[in-house]
């Protein structure tokens, strides 16, 4: 059969208690959306022994207790999952849409960017310039424009607590893609905007970090104390399979937010949306202005 | 209630740790060395579980309030009572108003101290554990200070009796030369068969950069296999498309300096990643310090698996001779 593509995904062990499948080893949303379908599928079997199921962007990794389960026996399991999704196209996925804002070219990713400039790979310019100038924009203003033109997938969360990697929902040619810092920071803001390979992240916490910086989201997605409304069940608010849409906010709206967020009432505006695989990769820049359009206009 | 009079270097509460919220970036924290944890909980009659100080190259000092049965184990960190010496792996009577001090640490890099009841801090997602970069768990989901004052928890069974010990031979040695088995795997295709032949034949050094989140090595560059790379990895060879990273996974960032990741993980990143420490290696690893060497030993799934049965066969022989 031509379609089936068993035979590139590399199963490895993690030690003895964890398994590393990976799809593929570029990004492409063929990977994710059978990832996905994969661990959903091995989530419903709920075997004993499997502690963690953790999808990924092209890849999955699953934690088990090798005195309940054996790691092979677990790999056998996989391989058949995969070859059994054959239609994941079709799986309906029930996904938010949500408004992201993000006030670009901040002062505090600049402060730290510029503290870092030796860790770069052009320490005389910014990381927006460097970036824009890669991708072949004119400006640093046009390649803000591409990121809050199209709407972006959760395709993984991870590295800390919360942290979402996402994809942006259009054609290969327009999506940015900028290498990490040659040697990683040690410090990044809370809430930083990050952009490294294909993926654009919000760092939850401060801490280290090696993606390019180019803003600060106005509202957390990580709120441990779980004070914020949208964090009642999770102190993580992002989901794989989410859509955020980033869009670019002056400091007046940055700053009454904040004040949103001080006073505990801040929601993120959300729309509920169902979609599935197919719809998406058919036509990913036709699906991601349906997007925008459930979440500004419907 | 235990008052700190010094916090140490880095004294954390730590138990088995928080399992199962790997897909948020959650890691699991818990002791690094999950074997002295383990000795000394069960020296003190604890549930399994309960949660302990895990004292980093410095120990703590504390004052008891109460009277209390405590135990120590794991690193070389002699305790004193009162200025007075104590055994390393032995349940011991505590007076209201001792104080229990340590000297310099000899062997190891953590000392665990358990107390009857365990330390009583709230439970948050299944696990009393500190994870200090989101300030969650453990005492105020940070290191310890000067002036914290810690709860005891309610007993659940009776103690051994003072004096019990773990014998000498079953109990953790140490080294400044160290085998750590790993399992090859994950992304090591990306290694260069010479790369991958050195990887597994020198000493790494462990750097200063090390600590609950992971360890630092120093040793040689390791070349990767050239190709064009894939779309979303990154333009350094070293990069791969962002993907989860197991506990105990070996990543070598631009081929320098390998890294081991530990309890405090981060969950994933774009880094390639060679191999894996085995489970039962990680407590040995946990024992490490800075400047010590390490040989990273190659071993299968299957011996892996029996270490790991070795290691239970070990602790199952504490529990008999304590019981």
């Amino acid at each position: 059969m031509a379609e089936q593509k068993t035979s590139s995904t590399r199963y490895e062990l993690g030690g003895d208690e964890f398994i590393f499948v990976e799809l593929s080893e570029s990004m492409n949303l063929e990977a994710m959306f059978k990832g996905m379908a994969i661990t959903n599928g091995l989530a419903e079997e709920k075997l004993d022994g499997i502690m963690d199921i953790c999808p990924g962007n092209a890849s999955y990794m699953i934690r088990l207790n090798p005195e309940v389960i054996h790691p092979q026996e677990v790999i056998e399991k996989l391989k058949k999952l995969e070859a059994s999704t054959t239609d994941y196209e079709n799986i309906a996925i029930e996904s938010r849409v949500i408004d992201v804002p993000v006030l670009f070219e901040d002062p505090w990713t600049h402060e730290a960017l510029m503290r870092f400039r030796k860790n770069h790979q052009d320490p005389d310019s910014t990381d927006l310039e460097y970036c824009a100038r890669i991708n072949g924009f004119d400006s640093k203003q046009d390649l803000i424009r591409s990121i809050v033109d199209y709407p972006f997938l959760v395709s993984m969360v991870g590295f800390v607590p919360g942290l979402p990697f996402t994809f942006q929902l259009t054609s290969q040619e327009k999506q940015i893609e900028v290498p990490k810092y040659v040697t990683p920071r040690t410090f990044t803001p809370e809430r930083a905007f990050g952009f490294g390979g294909a993926f654009a992240v919000i760092y939850p916490v401060q801490g280290a970090g090696g993606y390019q910086l180019f803003g600060t989201a106005a509202a957390p997605i990580l709120d441990v104390q779980q004070q914020l409304p949208d964090f009642k069940e999770s102190m993580v608010f992002p989901r794989q399979g989410d859509i955020l849409r980033y869009r670019d906010v002056d400091r007046d709206e940055y700053d009454s937010i904040r004040q949103e967020v001080e006073a505990g009432t801040f929601r993120y505006k959300t729309e509920e949306l169902s979609f599935t695989p197919g719809e998406v990769m058919s036509d990913p820049q036709a699906f991601a202005e349906k997007v925008m359009r459930r979440l500004y206009h419907d | 209630m235990i008052k700190v009079l010094k916090p140490g270097l880095q004294t954390t509460v730590q138990d088995n740790g928080r399992n199962g919220y790997y897909a948020l970036g959650m890691p699991p924290s818990g002791a690094m060395d999950k074997f002295s944890f383990l000795a000394a909980n069960l020296l003190v009659g604890n549930d399994e579980n309960a949660a302990v100080l895990e004292a980093t190259y410095l120990g703590p000092e504390l004052e008891f309030q109460t009277d209390a049965v405590i135990a120590i184990a794991g690193g070389e960190f002699p305790p004193k009572v009162n200025g007075q010496c104590v055994p390393l792996w032995t349940t011991l009577a505590i007076r209201e108003g001792d104080v229990l001090s340590f000297d310099f640490v000899k062997q190891g890099a953590r000392v665990y101290i358990a107390v009857a009841g365990g330390i009583e801090v709230p439970v948050k997602m299944g696990s009393r554990s500190t994870y200090t970069l989101c300030g969650i768990g453990g005492f105020e989901g940070r290191a310890l200070q000067k002036g914290d004052v810690l709860a005891i928890g309610e007993r659940t069974g009776p103690s051994p009796v003072e004096g019990t010990a773990v014998p000498v031979y079953l109990r953790m040695k140490f080294s400044k030369s160290n085998e750590i088995r790993v399992v090859m795997g994950l992304c090591s295709y990306r290694l260069t068969e010479e790369a991958r032949r050195k990887f597994l034949s020198i000493d790494w050094t462990v750097t200063p950069d090390a600590n609950r989140v992971g360890y630092r090595f120093k040793g040689e560059p390791l070349d990767f296999v050239p190709r064009k790379q894939p779309f979303g990895a990154g333009s350094d060879p070293s990069n791969v498309t962002d993907l989860g990273y197991p506990i105990g996974s070996i990543q070598v960032p631009s081929g320098i300096e390998p890294i081991a990741l530990l309890h405090d993980a981060v969950t994933g990143g774009g880094y390639v990643t060679i191999a894996t420490i085995i489970s039962t290696d990680l407590n040995k690893m946990g024992q490490i310090k800075s400047n010590e060497t390490v040989r990273f030993v190659e071993v299968t799934l299957d011996e892996a698996i029996e270490a790991r049965k070795e290691l239970n066969a070990k602790l199952d022989e504490i529990k008999q001779i304590i019981s």
